[in-house]
């Protein structure tokens, strides 16, 4: 199915506007989506209709809130393809997700000598956590190398894993380059040697079919702001049996069974893990987030963006200056780059100033500059809603740019 | 040389011609950083930055006929365009008149809008540490 970009732009008010005395060209998407209107008018028809707090008031606004709140989960255990929503915990986002499963699991789990093992592609949120816990416990974090392009080197890791190995934490796309990971292999390797594994996911939910039964991975974390939703919502899916023996997260509120000042039992998953009022009206509103990308399907979001990844690329590749950083033969639609002799805080500011919006800098992952030594990329990413007269647009102005010291 | 008030007077009117357009202004910044002195390789040390900035600025002082001159250099070109605004401004001046004097050039010309924020603080960090020169040289001729 070929999407009609235009009706869809419709739905994302936020795009009809000019910066700068430009209309605006957002492609800061690894950042965050834009919202569309259904999202908006949920979080306004919630707090105008239904706002209550939920599981506890026996009121019909209570009743109607908890139904809506638990149907996301639903939706989410099939977004996902989890097998049960009691494996579906609500989280602030991916960086909640990676400190609840180091904070409980790790703490639980790891002892001195063993390993964790990381990648030169994580972003920060899933490099500190670890080296944190790892300090703790004083296990070790190993972490897997890649190479010029962008890639894990698989045969290094190979060579990581071993007995010790009692996890490994690693991306599914990469939000600074766009890499994506094998992670199936890198899943099954890991089960071979009785690891658990968690995958971030916080880049690939929104642009790729997400079945954690098939991947088999034991967590798989999210946020929700990057797929169309609200911020400050995130998801962590585990398997029941690891939710189960993970002690809780923080106390309080809807993880509690039952408190006696000598002793508290806890509540059963996924309440456990969701201690004090929660999200309420993001989690439902994030339905329609989830419906949004339903209607579009995946295949064809993916399909679009790639389209648009391409036109990019066929344009810039000759423009003298123009250097690509993160080359991986498959990449979700994020394209960083540098220009010779610029600092890309200069590159973003003038594309600014013709009504663009990219990121610029390290992007959270300094230890992956480091790989390439540089200091940081400018980053344009693509989602639905972007058009190939807006890549034009982009691919003239770092032409444009470019041309300012690569004469 | 003219003094304070006449160079920021024509600074604001070379910017006026660009009608505040964002794009213009900013290549105009970049060519402007472009003019400036060349920096001493060796005057690059850790202890000549300029801390609050988010991109690298080195800055250095010496003392000519009781003027201060200022060199600066960054590893980025509009910051570097911007720090020539300042030396344009505030090098070759005596220490009272770099203190005494307000840089309204700054506002006039709409710096806030164009720089963001970010940059802003960066400016502002410039003129302080500027300005923290010429007190320090001030209070040294008076004892």
């Amino acid at each position: 199915m070929t999407l009609n970009i235009q009706h869809i732009r419709e739905e994302f008010p936020v795009l009809d506007q000019e910066v700068n005395g430009k209309p605006l060209i957002y492609m800061d998407n690894a950042a965050t989506t834009q919202k569309p209107k259904r999202v908006l008018e949920a979080l306004s028809a919630y707090y105008t209709h239904d706002n209550s707090n939920i599981h506890r008031g026996a009121h019909t606004l209570a009743d109607r809130a908890t139904r809506s709140f638990e149907k996301t989960r639903t939706l989410i255990k099939e977004f996902i393809n989890a097998s049960e929503e009691e494996e579906i915990i609500f989280t602030k986002g991916t960086t909640e997700g990676i400190n609840l499963v180091a904070a409980t699991f790790g703490r639980k789990f790891i002892e001195p000598g063993d390993e964790i093992i990381i990648s030169t592609l994580e972003h920060h949120s899933n490099i500190v956590p670890w080296q944190m816990l790892c300090e703790e416990t004083g296990a070790k974090l190993k972490v897997i190398p890649i190479n010029d392009k962008g890639e894990l080197i698989m045969e290094e890791f190979d060579k990581l894993l071993s007995e010790k190995t009692k996890l490994v934490a690693v991306v599914h796309a990469s939000n600074a380059l766009g890499t994506i990971n094998p992670v199936k292999k890198i899943i099954d390797k890991s089960h071979e040697v009785g690891a658990k594994v968690l995958i971030d996911g916080a880049q690939s939910s929104a642009h790729l079919a997400i079945d954690v039964q098939a991947l088999d991975c034991d967590f798989f974390v999210m946020s929700a702001h990057k797929i169309y939703g609200p911020t400050g919502l995130g998801v962590l899916y585990g398997k029941r049996e690891i939710l189960e023996a993970m002690p809780p997260y923080q106390g309080g509120g809807e993880m509690i069974k039952e408190v006696t000042f000598e002793k508290t039992t806890y509540n059963e998953i996924p309440f456990k893990f969701e201690a004090g009022t929660p999200n309420i009206a993001d989690v439902i509103a994030f339905q329609k987030a989830l419906e949004f990308v339903k209607e579009l399907g995946k295949e064809n979001i993916r399909k679009h963006e790639e389209d648009l990844l391409h036109h990019a690329e066929r344009q810039l590749k000759d423009i003298k200056g123009f250097i690509p950083v993160g080359t991986a033969d498959k990449k979700v639609s994020v394209l960083s780059f540098l220009i010779k002799d610029m600092h890309p805080f200069d590159v973003g500011v003038m594309l600014d100033a013709a009504g663009i919006a990219v990121r610029t800098g390290h992007h959270c992952t300094q230890p992956l500059m480091n790989r390439f030594d540089i200091e940081g990329t400018v980053r344009a990413s693509f989602s639905v809603y972007n058009t190939k007269e807006e890549v034009d647009k982009l691919c003239e102005s770092v032409r444009k740019i470019a041309k300012l010291k690569n004469k | 040389m003219s003094d304070i008030k006449q160079v920021q007077e024509e600074i604001i009117d070379e910017f006026s011609i660009l009608e505040g357009d964002r794009e213009s202004t900013i290549f105009y910044i970049m060519e402007l950083g472009n003019q400036l002195d060349e920096f001493p390789e060796e005057a690059r040390l850790d202890e000549n930055l300029i801390k609050g900035c988010q991109s690298k600025v080195w800055l250095t002082t010496e003392v000519k006929d009781q003027k201060i001159i200022f060199k600066a250099d960054s590893n980025t070109d509009i910051t570097k365009g911007l720090i020539s605004l300042l030396i344009r401004v505030l090098s070759g001046r005596s220490p009272k008149e770099i203190i005494d004097e307000d840089l309204y050039f700054i506002e006039k010309i709409g710096m806030g809008n164009i720089i963001g924020s970010q940059r802003s603080n960066g400016l502002a960090s410039m003129i302080k540490q500027m300005k923290l020169y010429a007190i320090a040289y001030q209070s040294k001729l008076n004892v």
